[in-house]
């Protein structure tokens, strides 16, 4: 009886989240276009996002690239389908694998960091008091967030997936003996604008829900710094399940508008 | 001889009710502060003086009762004409709320660089920086970052932050709380000679006896959600009724 009395509030307390994520959204899109801009601070937090997370997104390409090649070959080489290698690759992340993975980097980096700071803001007062001084806060500090994220992600999963495959292109020039050029010629023949096009018109999106979530989180945290944590954390929780919904839709549009 | 109470106040709160579910906290608190005056309003941890402040500045919505700031009624305001209106007002916070990831001399110039233009300040901004931490002994943590400072430290750029767009009325939420009674002392020595300087209005949220006793033209206690009590410290000191004694009790 308990146990199901849990569950019911767990399920309403989720319901009422998603409405008051809703709500935030609903506040962006309303906002987003009236003046003042704060382009400023955009740029600012554009330079912080994207500059602050090449390395961690290069590094994890790299290797994602290395590792998937690797543990590929061995099964097309069964087939004796090692020559497909650099366009199954190819397509691969940068359909699927690259963005993901990209996405899910950020939301741990980018997202938990917005929502760790808005939170501690939040806690301390700063909020308060930049709304206090005239400033919208939400103006401020929200939107820029999000804009941020939104126009940022998708460059920084370009730069992933050109990594990524750069680490698969040597582990094939390693063992393959494919020289650079062949393959990627190979993967460039290979990836169509049906694969591009989706993946970064998905990407966007993914940058929309790692700005908006850290930031709902922070904006709204309570519990003094307990709470920082708590918003810190559930950023992440909450954004990576955005994140696969969103590539569950994007995947499936695709496949209706592309015929992928 | 005009009397006070002639004389329009810059700052004046009505009937004021704010409830959070069942929890009554303000229960039709009255206030008039006045051009050039100190009012404390005191009461015990929890009586409801910060969510009154908050009030004040928008930063909580009333649930009754009406709120008027330099003749304005701030509950009729847009949020423009609200943002506005706060320009005139400097807030110093219980924890200095001081933006962390910017310098001393940033935060200053974070709302002089929003509103210096819309408030016709001709000075230049650094000569204004300079200025209001002249005005409270700290010119030399200017590059300083927050966390490099004192809480001492951290609550004098407060109230240089709060003086920069030069406000006609400051409000005070526990200037003293969590300072050492030195200085406590060398802030309130500051509020005053502030006020002196400025010819401000403060409004001091503070349940600090020794505060109120410095700095106060009057005071007001708040005991559940109302004005219990009215009157200069010497008046409210030497008041027999138990609920002010206990207060004011050393």
């Amino acid at each position: 009886m308990t146990q199901s009395l849990n569950i019911v509030k767990r399920t309403k307390a989720f319901f009422i989240e998603v409405r008051d994520l809703s709500f935030f959204a609903g506040k962006f899109f309303k906002e987003v276009f009236v003046r003042p801009f704060e382009f400023q601070e955009l740029l600012k937090q554009c330079y912080h996002m994207g500059n602050r997370s090449l390395l961690l997104v290069g590094v994890t390409g790299f290797i994602l690239g290395l590792v998937f090649t690797l543990q590929s070959r061995p099964t097309l080489m069964e087939f004796g389908a090692e020559s497909w290698m650099p366009s199954m690759v190819g397509i691969s992340i940068v359909r699927e694998i690259g963005p993901v993975i990209t996405a899910l980097i950020c939301a741990g980096r980018i997202g938990s960091g917005i929502g760790a700071e808005l939170g501690s803001m939040r806690v301390t007062e700063q909020i308060d008091a930049m709304e206090v001084s005239g400033t919208n806060p939400f103006k401020y500090l929200v939107i820029t967030r999000i804009m941020a994220t939104t126009l940022m992600l998708p460059i920084l999963i370009i730069f992933g997936d050109a990594i990524a495959l750069l680490g698969s292109a040597i582990v094939e020039n390693l063992k393959g003996a494919v020289s650079f050029q062949l393959y990627f010629n190979q993967v460039f023949d290979a990836i169509e604008f049906s694969d591009v096009i989706p993946a970064t018109v998905k990407s966007f999106f993914f940058g929309f829900a790692i700005g908006l979530v850290g930031c709902y989180k922070g904006y709204n945290c309570k519990k003094g710094t307990a709470g920082v944590g708590e918003a810190s954390n559930s950023a992440v929780v909450y954004t990576s399940m955005l994140l696969f919904v969103i590539d569950f839709i994007a995947v499936f549009l695709a496949d209706i508008f592309f015929e992928i | 001889m005009e009397t006070k109470k002639e004389i329009e106040p810059v700052l004046e709160i009505k009937n004021l009710q704010k409830s959070f579910g069942d929890n009554h906290v303000l229960n039709g608190f009255n206030l008039q502060l006045f051009e050039g005056e100190n009012l404390v309003v005191m009461g015990k941890s929890g009586s409801g003086k910060s969510v009154m402040i908050k009030c004040l500045v928008g930063l909580l919505q009333a649930d009754s009762g009406s709120i008027r700031i330099r003749g304005k009624d701030i509950t009729a305001l847009g949020q423009i004409e609200l943002d506005l209106l706060r320009t005139e007002i400097g807030f110093l916070f219980q924890g200095s709320a001081l933006y962390d990831s910017m310098t001393v001399r940033e935060n200053l110039e974070f709302p002089l660089r929003r509103h210096k233009d819309r408030l016709n300040m001709i000075e230049d901004t650094e000569a204004l920086v300079i200025e209001a931490l002249e005005n409270v002994g700290l010119e030399d943590a200017i590059d300083l970052m927050p966390a490099e400072l004192s809480g001492g430290m951290q609550r004098r750029v407060a109230l240089a932050r709060a003086l920069i767009l030069k406000p006609k009325i400051i409000l005070y939420d526990e200037p003293t709380t969590g300072l050492d009674p030195i200085t406590a002392k060398e802030i309130i020595q500051l509020m005053r000679s502030i006020q002196k300087k400025y010819g401000t209005s403060s409004l001091i949220i503070t349940h600090d006896v020794d505060c109120a006793r410095v700095i106060s033209n009057r005071i007001i206690l708040l005991v559940d959600g109302i004005n219990y009590a009215e009157g200069t410290y010497q008046e409210l000191s030497k008041s027999g009724d138990s609920q002010i004694k206990a207060f004011f009790k050393h």
